[in-house]
């Protein structure tokens, strides 16, 4: 026995170490700063490197985001003190020019949808956790991997440059319908900007597959012994989800748009079709703007389960260890998860009702779209009873993650509304879809990110964030979120996209509103330079951590050393005995997953004649002795 | 020992399985194209037959000769037959790079035939979603030309080629470029059929 394990472990080592062959056998080498910090293949390392190229995104995203708002909510303010900043793209009368405002507002969504929530999010998390909580060296390609990171990269220069271009970056919205984002003539953003916009979803599309493999193929494939599908902690079965979805979804968008990129230079016409431009008919015919929007909400739709998949995962995981007790139907939340996931293809088209689609089509869609409350319910309610009578320790991750629930119910509850057909007809492209998506997916799955950087902050750089600082975080964060976004719901007939609603005596009685809304924007925004501050600041001058594993969590990554090199486990990798939720079980707080079944005890999820009292009490004895 | 499940790792090799998912999507990315085609053919206003170009049928016979021979290198290579081993990997080489050439030729003849870019949408899709498959195989190419070098380079001498043959992890490589190859034909295999027929 002993030696087919070392077999295996010297196989596994070959195997994640393929890729730099210099370092068999031993892991903590020496290495330069470059292979060690920029072209690293460690999981952990790249993981780092996802997260702080994602909080760049987030604070330039959030960053416009603020803009906009002045605008919006100041629309006769004199913004000329902006000039420094954005140049000609102020009015001389000093308001933001209406091009600019759209050019903001694309950059926001495509910024916070792609680099911070996609790759920020699950390219962070699936890439630090996967190998820690399954037991395995590395991923199953560290190259591949630190490919996924450098593609992101490259994607990230090209979208940061097209800020910098005469004619201003995409300002078509995150979605680039043609024939608006198919024109240079149509817009100045559509110059081009789209160029810019789609050679960099390209390569991030190219970041986001070469990941997922990794992520689908390590899950599948490296798990250590004992830890089976049915043994995983939830975010890893979230990951693992998400990139599958990613795998089937975003390789339309990369068809989509190549296709845009021959309508947009090529002169094809598979988007464009009976256009007048400037008084001129365009030689363009054929083509089928809705053919566009059908391949982009076939990514577009799975794309916000994409987001919000880690997010419910992590959460999951934070509820269970800070109440000490085990996840409320472990089997249910993975069904659930399988069936949004399943769900998330066949629900597309409620993205365009307004499209003139068929109504019977339209409502089939509805069904779908409605069904997928039932999984979504499911969760919520296993996570409110996980916490029913636990023992709840209020740290800050379990801070964000209770907010993320409240924040999933508040957004999912209008989800309702506006998957009806009818309905949406009337709500579409207004705020209260503004308001939907941002609580639901926008700052829930934010608070799923920040309660998976809180948690596992230690873990990752080996010290605790300030506490202190957490709190205000939180509560700044949570108050404002629910002041900008509540509101918002009464504005149900206020069009999107407008840079201004002066001109409009009917939105006349949102102008106040508006200004609060801006306010709170603003507040919330400099409530996460304080996150920025903490996070950065602790990395360096955190208080030191001392304990192995500070949260008393049964899962594997705690296993490993306070600052485990690459390989993971110094030894041979941990066996796994159970599943990951053993919490205040026969007495005992928490029971780790390394820890085998002990005489008397059933594992979770088979089924044996109930423990008396006596077996418990023996247990007991046992384990205090 | 307490151990109870013997865990079944490593079935399948971890490259391979990346591999196999990294088809997954670039069938997804087909099938958007191809499903996007059906889409615009059902709108029969704008939609003119095309001419299938000739050369396509030759290229299909090469690209299917070069999965042939692509099988047999790597057969020849598991069996140790070095000699074979290279000339297979170069014949299969040689068919890509016909392939490549024949469908530029394809596109001559289409182009001849009064079949522009950005002329009907029909052609237009042709032009795409072959130059799409084009592409893959262009990639291929260049993984075969990697093997070719390796096959003349790597077997020196007898110990050398046992150690090449026999270590699992210096066989995976040759074995993703046959999957990887395999695809592409069948994927072109597809296309064609698709593109002529649906």
């Amino acid at each position: 026995m002993s030696q087919e394990t070392t077999i295996k472990e010297h196989l596994e080592t070959h195997v994640t170490d393929h890729d730099h062959d210099h370092d068999h056998g031993h892991h903590d080498h020496h290495q330069s700063f470059i292979s060690k910090y920029i072209f690293s293949t460690d999981h952990k390392t790249i993981a780092k490197q996802f997260l702080v190229t994602g909080i760049i995104w987030a604070i330039v995203g959030g960053g416009l985001s603020v803009l906009f708002r002045i605008q919006l909510g100041y629309p006769d303010a004199d913004l000329s003190w902006m000039k420094p900043l954005l140049g000609k793209w102020i009015t001389p009368e000093g308001h933001i020019a209406p091009e600019f405002y759209n050019a903001l507002i694309t950059m926001h969504g495509t910024i916070l949808v792609f680099f911070v929530l996609t790759a920020g999010l699950s390219g962070t998390f699936s890439n630090y956790l996967i190998p820690l909580m399954i037991g395995a060296r590395d991923m199953a390609s560290g190259f591949i991997n630190m490919l996924s990171y450098w593609f992101f990269f490259l994607s990230s220069v090209v979208m940061a440059v097209s800020f910098f271009l005469a004619t201003g970056p995409a300002s078509g919205g995150w979605t680039a319908y043609p024939p608006l984002n198919a024109l240079p003539a149509a817009a100045s953003g559509s110059v081009a900007g789209v160029d810019y916009w789609l050679v960099s979803i390209v390569l991030f599309i190219v970041s986001v597959l070469l990941g997922g493999l990794n992520y689908i193929t390590t899950v599948i494939n490296l798990r250590t012994r004992g830890m089976k599908m049915f043994r995983l902690p939830l975010p890893i079965w979230a990951f693992f989800l998400t990139a599958v979805i990613g795998l089937l979804s975003f390789p339309v968008l990369l068809s989509a748009g190549v296709l845009l990129l021959f309508d947009r230079n090529l002169g094809t016409s598979f988007y464009l079709d009976q256009i007048y431009i400037g008084g001129e008919a365009l030689a363009n015919a054929g083509g089928s703007p809705i053919l566009y929007q059908h391949l982009f909400w076939f990514l577009g739709h799975p794309e916000v389960y994409i987001i919000i998949l880690p997010a419910m995962g992590i959460a999951s995981e934070v509820l269970s260890v800070h109440s000490r007790k085990p996840i409320f139907g472990y089997t249910a939340m993975i069904y659930s998860l399988l069936a949004i996931a399943v769900l998330s293809f066949i629900v597309w088209a409620h993205h365009m009702f307004m499209t003139g689609m068929n109504p019977f089509i339209g409502s089939i869609f509805v069904i779908f779209t409605l069904i997928i409350a039932v999984p979504s319910a499911v969760k919520v309610f296993n996570w409110l009873t996980t916490l029913w009578r636990g023992n709840i320790k209020l740290t800050p991750p379990m801070m964000f993650a209770i907010g993320f629930v409240s924040l999933f119910i508040s957004g999912g509850v209008t989800g309702i509304f506006l998957g009806n057909s009818s309905i949406d007809v009337e709500l579409h492209d207004t705020y209260f879809v503004v308001a939907h998506f941002h609580l639901v997916m926008g700052v829930a799955a934010f608070f799923g990110m920040f309660a998976g950087i809180y948690h596992w902050f230690p873990k990752m750089f080996g010290r605790h964030m300030n506490n202190t600082l957490s709190y205000i975080h939180f509560w700044g964060t949570i108050v404002c979120a629910y002041l900008i976004f509540f509101p918002m719901h009464w504005e149900y007939m206020l069009p999107r996209r407008y840079p201004t609603h002066a001109g409009f005596d009917t939105f006349g009685m949102f102008a106040q509103l508006n200004e609060f809304i801006t306010i709170a924007a603003m507040a919330s925004f400099a409530f996460q330079l304080i996150f920025v501050f903490n996070f950065f600041y602790s990395i360096w001058y955190g208080r030191k951590l001392k304990e192995q594993n500070p949260y008393h969590a049964t899962t594997l990554e705690w296993t490993t050393p306070i600052r485990p090199g690459h390989g993971n486990w110094p030894g041979d990798i941990p066996e796994v005995h159970r599943w990951a939720y053993d919490y205040s079980k026969h007495g005992r707080d928490f029971i780790p997953q390394t820890e085998p079944l002990s005489q008397y005890e059933i594992e979770h999820g088979e089924h044996g004649d109930e423990m008396d009292s006596d077996v418990i009490a023996h247990e007991n004895d046992d384990h205090q002795s | 020992m307490s151990q109870s499940i013997s865990h079944k790792r490593f079935i399948i090799h971890p490259y391979k399985f990346n591999m196999w998912l990294a088809i997954v999507a670039m069938i997804m990315m087909f099938a958007a194209f191809t499903s996007a085609y059906v889409v615009k053919k059902a709108d029969f206003r704008y939609w003119v037959d095309v001419p299938f170009p000739q050369m396509f049928t030759f290229s299909t016979i090469t690209i299917l000769l070069s999965s042939v021979f692509m099988h047999l290198s790597l057969v020849t290579f598991r069996r140790n037959q070095v000699s074979l081993h290279r000339l297979f990997m170069l014949l299969t080489l040689v068919a890509g790079t016909s392939f490549l050439a024949m469908q530029i030729m394809g596109w001559q003849e289409l182009y001849d035939n009064g079949i522009k870019l950005n002329g009907n949408v029909a052609g237009s899709f042709l032009y795409v979603i072959s130059g799409a498959h084009f592409l893959h195989v262009a990639g291929g190419v260049i993984g075969l030309l990697v093997f070719s070098v390796f096959a003349f380079t790597r077997f020196r001498n007898p110990v050398d080629t046992l150690v090449e043959n026999i270590h699992p992890y210096k066989q995976i490589g040759l074995e993703l470029m046959a999957t990887y190859w395999h695809f592409v034909d069948v994927l072109w295999l597809y296309l064609f059929f698709f593109l002529q027929y649906s």
